[in-house]
């Protein structure tokens, strides 16, 4: 049995490294400074080691060999999930030039939202070591922040010292939107969050008022979708008041038609406070399977956030058309490549054409896919490579446990080089 | 594999030789002395009548790391407009502005160059930087990492460590970013910004450090030369772009007091407040400076007409430039506490009056500055131009005629604020061979690059004379990369992994023990999960690192 310390996790996206795990074969136990999303996550069993075709055990090579067959047969596959590390990611964007795939990272059509708003205006953004040691006032909007992410405030906003604030318990916490489903936005000096709530659908409302009171235009109405415009008004001027305010928010949870423009109009907000004499920043939510990961790696190696299609040769983009839900639906699409390295609740798209899944061991299914090959998780079972949600940082996964899988590179690469 | 090349005219000004014809020969990947007669060539190329020069090296050009990805996340309708088909050999991708990765290793070595150092390195974000780099071929590659806003240096300062601790820091720094140089841009500013100040002048103090721009210079080019790192401090001055910028810029030089400098995109950095529309180029200033100070190198950061994207560490400086966004998008980021980024698209324009001279600035820079191994020849790429367009740029040095009906095409009331109609000087094959092989090999400090002579890696541009320079270097006849051939005809034939360019300076332990407090506390992530290993780089098989030698250390 051996104790492993500052373990990055690459569940959580907010990229915590102090875990201590005690690893017993290939039993992992977090035994400090586990959550909710983590300590499941690290704790779950290995359960299968064995490739699968037609549900029958078969070699790696044998599984790989019919996952080329079953590419070589499409004339446009799609690659969905695209939840993994770097290496990994790396993998996807070989196999997709190489069979001229759509590539649609699963956690995408939530990312669009922040993606139709960058490419339209842009932003201006802080990361996580900035929030722990500038942020003196923290207005989160439309999402339940313990709940996405529970060490959230522990780790960077209730931290026992900062570089310029005397008394982090002092900062203020605001929601707007959805309440906070626990006590973790409580300052450890009994501070509690100020609430602001309303609909998710009210939000583009709410915030298009905000920012009219941000830019001290006249409001006539004096409530706003059940919120007094008093309140929004306080905000609007504590938002200009702090020296660093953060606003954050979750494009995932900001489910409701253009939702992109929130976004923008958040954004936009941002960058009128930092023409007001003081600094403030947008901070988007994401991090989790591997969304920033696909990003940044499709980004670098095509130019294209991870939506993109390669099947004429080419990268392209597309925000909507490559949505492989809506591919697979159409029937535009005629194989799909599920890879899901790090949750195996996240099983792939239900549908009747020829699959081929590359997953975390344990996954489970409602419909044995055509291929299924079980591959370690990054971070578990081998070293790599993951982006924080903040987009700059990238954490160095560790190797835990000796468990015999291959990682999704492997595999991704054999099939590859298969075809 | 013993490679024969034939009676080409070589241009090696790390060896002394200017235009001989001259038979090369080149095995395992390096070149060789002349064979004895019985052994067998393997191959022969005919190189009578070709110009033959090292493989061009770029010192700066923004190709890895995070403000580079969101410059390419930005943009997609530049993409679109130069998709990269994927071949048997090549991968896909897109061009222009900001490439793709494997796209900018194929263009690099389709002009015939084998190298490129990414200059802006954030130390949080140097595994990204790597990262990307590592999934650019053929070219070798490196980087600079920017030290100069990260409150733990100006901490230091403000604390009044002593020289030796800041020596250790920076020594410390460049081994876990895996660094072969140091870059600092507008010292102290993007810190500032976060405390809204929104410029700082090289006097200037940080209103929360109380540390000025010129100390910090001072500190990092003392500590770069003490540690040994044969690379200068890299500097991206204060105020850039700023009208009357040229004094800051000439006092930066004079106040160095003699140390090694390297001024970088000096064009930026080079305007007066004369004239009509109160700007004016400082560009012959900067150059009788250059050719004063011999402790003093830049590169120039040529701009260039037409649409790109510009992608900086100095977030206060692209804040303040916002309002020129074209298309009208731009991003801004604080990162860390380590330093932040700007990200905004121009479109330079030659009808536009100070893109005119600013183009104009850059080229009087070039012509006015004597020592050719003291000046470097860049675009900044993307900032100033796409690096595509050095081919272009070369033909604008090398060409007077062809530069003048150029300068009669842009803004007339730029014509006449630039001297350049007067200045004779055309640069010669030799001379665009310090500037972009023999001189920027030494300037970073690369051991056995961007030389022909026997020992030294064999990487090697083949050239067909042509009086039109821009066709001349936009498509070399052969590109070898370590002795493999990787282009033929401008084109990728056969494609490699280059190597990774890093010093090792040495560090006092006991820095760790401070910084291991300092990262618990303030920092999001222990101190043993941010230094970058060396398997890091090399576990993939593909990636290698190649240390390079220090000064003598005294």
């Amino acid at each position: 049995m051996t104790e492993i310390t500052e373990v990055p996790s690459p569940f959580c996206g907010i990229g915590t490294d102090d875990l201590s795990i005690q690893v017993d074969g290939l039993d992992v136990k977090v035994i400090e400074n586990g959550c909710a999303v983590n300590t499941p996550a690290f704790e779950q069993a290995v359960t299968d080691t064995s490739a699968r075709v037609d549900g029958k055990d078969v070699s790696l090579e044998v599984a790989v060999a019919q996952a080329a067959e079953l590419l070589r047969a499409s004339n446009q596959p799609v690659i969905g999930g695209c939840a993994t590390d770097v290496n990994g990611m790396r993998g996807v964007m070989a196999l997709a030039d190489r069979s001229g795939a759509v590539v649609d990272n699963m956690n995408f059509t939530g990312a669009r939202r922040n993606f139709l708003a960058l490419q339209d205006t842009g932003w201006m953004n802080t990361t996580l070591a900035e929030i722990k040691n500038r942020c003196d006032y923290f207005l989160v909007v439309g999402v339940d922040l313990e709940a996405f992410s529970p060490r959230f405030f522990e780790r960077y906003l209730w931290n026992e010292e900062s570089m310029f604030l005397t008394d982090t318990s002092q900062r203020e916490v605001v929601y707007i939107g959805k309440a906070p489903s626990g006590e973790a936005s409580t300052s450890p000096a009994g501070g509690k969050a100020k609430i602001l709530p309303c609909a998710d659908a009210d939000l583009p409302e709410v915030m298009a008022v905000l920012r009219a009171l941000v830019k001290g235009k006249k409001i006539v109405a004096e409530n706003i979708c059940g919120i007094a415009v008093s309140d929004l008004q306080a905000v609007a001027e504590q938002l200009k008041a702090a020296k660093y305010g953060v606003v954050t928010w979750a494009a995932g949870t900001l489910n409701f038609d253009h939702a992109e423009l929130t976004v923008q109009m958040l954004s936009e907000m941002v960058k009128d406070i930092n023409t007001m004499d003081t600094r403030c920043s947008g901070f988007p939510l994401g991090g989790k399977d591997g969304d920033q990961t696909a990003n940044q790696v499709c980004g670098w190696i095509s130019a294209y956030p991870a939506r993109a299609r390669f099947s004429s040769g080419f990268p392209e983009y597309d925000p909507f058309l490559y949505d492989s839900n809506v591919m697979l639906a159409n029937g535009e699409a005629d194989a799909l490549v599920w890879v899901q390295a790090f949750n195996a609740a996240a099983v792939p798209p239900q549908t009747e054409l020829p699959t081929v899944v590359v997953a975390r061991s344990g996954m489970t299914f409602a419909k044995e896919p055509d291929v299924f090959i079980p591959v370690g998780t990054p971070g578990i079972d081998h070293a790599g490579h993951a982006y924080r949600l903040d987009n700059v940082v990238a954490i160095r996964l560790k190797k835990l446990r000796d468990s015999g899988l291959p990682s999704t590179a492997d595999v991704l690469n054999a099939i590859e080089q298969a075809l | 594999m013993l490679i024969k090349l034939t009676g080409g005219t070589v241009y090696d000004p790390a060896s002394g030789i200017d235009g001989q014809a001259k038979t090369l020969y080149v095995q395992d990947g390096r070149f060789v002395k002349r064979p004895a007669d019985d052994v067998k060539i393997d191959k022969e190329y005919d190189l009578k009548g070709k110009v033959v020069m090292a493989g061009a090296i770029d010192m700066h050009t923004h190709i890895g790391g995070g403000k580079g990805n969101i410059a390419r996340m930005l943009i997609p309708e530049d993409h679109r407009n130069d998709p990269v088909h994927r071949s048997d050999i090549t991968r896909s991708g897109c061009g222009h502005a900001m490439p793709s990765s494997f796209t900018t290793g194929y263009r690099y070595a389709e002009m015939g160059y084998t190298a490129g150092f990414e200059p802006a390195i954030l130390p949080i974000n140097a595994r990204q930087a790597h990262m990307e780099m590592a999934d650019i071929p053929i070219l070798d590659k490196g980087g600079y990492v920017m030290l100069g806003s990260d409150d733990y240096l100006l901490r230091m300062l403000t604390a009044k460590k002593d020289q030796k601790a800041i020596n250790d820091y920076v020594a410390w720094t460049m081994n876990a970013a895996k660094a072969i140089g140091v870059k600092v841009v507008n010292p102290g500013g993007i810190n500032a910004f976060k405390f809204n100040q929104r410029q700082l002048d090289l006097d200037e103090k940080n209103s929360h450090y109380q540390v000025t721009p010129r100390e910090i210079l001072q500190v990092l080019a003392t500590a770069v030369k003490e540690i040994g790192v044969k690379h200068p401090l890299h500097v991206h001055g204060c105020n850039l772009g700023v009208p009357g910028n040229v004094e800051t810029t000439l006092d930066t030089m004079q106040g160095i007091g003699g140390l090694p400098m390297h001024l970088t995109h000096i064009q930026f950095h080079s305007y007066g407040t004369e004239g009509d529309f109160k700007f004016s180029s400082g560009g012959a200033a900067i150059a009788e400076s250059i050719n004063k100070h011999k402790n003093i190198t830049a590169d120039v950061g040529q701009i260039l007409f037409g649409q790109t994207i510009t992608a900086s560490g100095d977030n206060m400086r692209q804040h303040a430039n916002h309002g020129f966004a074209n298309p009208n998008k731009w991003v801004c980021m604080d990162i860390e506490c380590d330093a932040g980024c700007g990200v905004v698209p121009f479109k330079y324009r030659d009808q536009n009056f100070v893109n005119a001279l600013q183009w104009a600035i850059g080229l009087e820079i070039f012509l006015l500055v004597d020592d050719p191994w003291r000046v470097f020849l860049t675009t900044d790429h993307p900032n100033g131009a796409p690096f595509t367009t050095y081919p272009h740029l070369i033909r604008l040095l090398m060409d007077k005629s062809f530069r003048n009906d150029m300068l009669a095409t842009i803004h007339p009331e730029a014509q006449k604020m630039t001297t350049l109609a007067s200045i004779d000087r055309e640069y010669s094959l030799q001379e665009i061979a310090i500037l972009t092989r023999a001189g920027a090999a030494k300037l970073v400090g690369l051991e056995d690059r961007g030389s022909l002579a026997e020992g030294a890696w064999a990487d090697i541009t083949v050239y067909t004379e042509d009086a039109d320079r821009e066709k001349m270097f936009e498509k070399p006849d052969y590109v070898f990369k370590d002795g493999e051939l990787v282009v033929v005809d401008g084109k990728v034939v056969h494609t490699k992994w280059g190597t990774t360019h890093i010093v090792r300076p040495d560090w006092d332990i006991s820095v760790e023990k401070d910084l291991q407090k300092y990262f618990d506390r303030f920092m999001t992530m222990k101190v043993g999960n941010f230094k970058i290993s060396d398997d890091e780089i090399t576990e993939d098989g593909r990636g290698s690192l190649t240390t390079h030698g220090l000064n003598g250390v005294t």
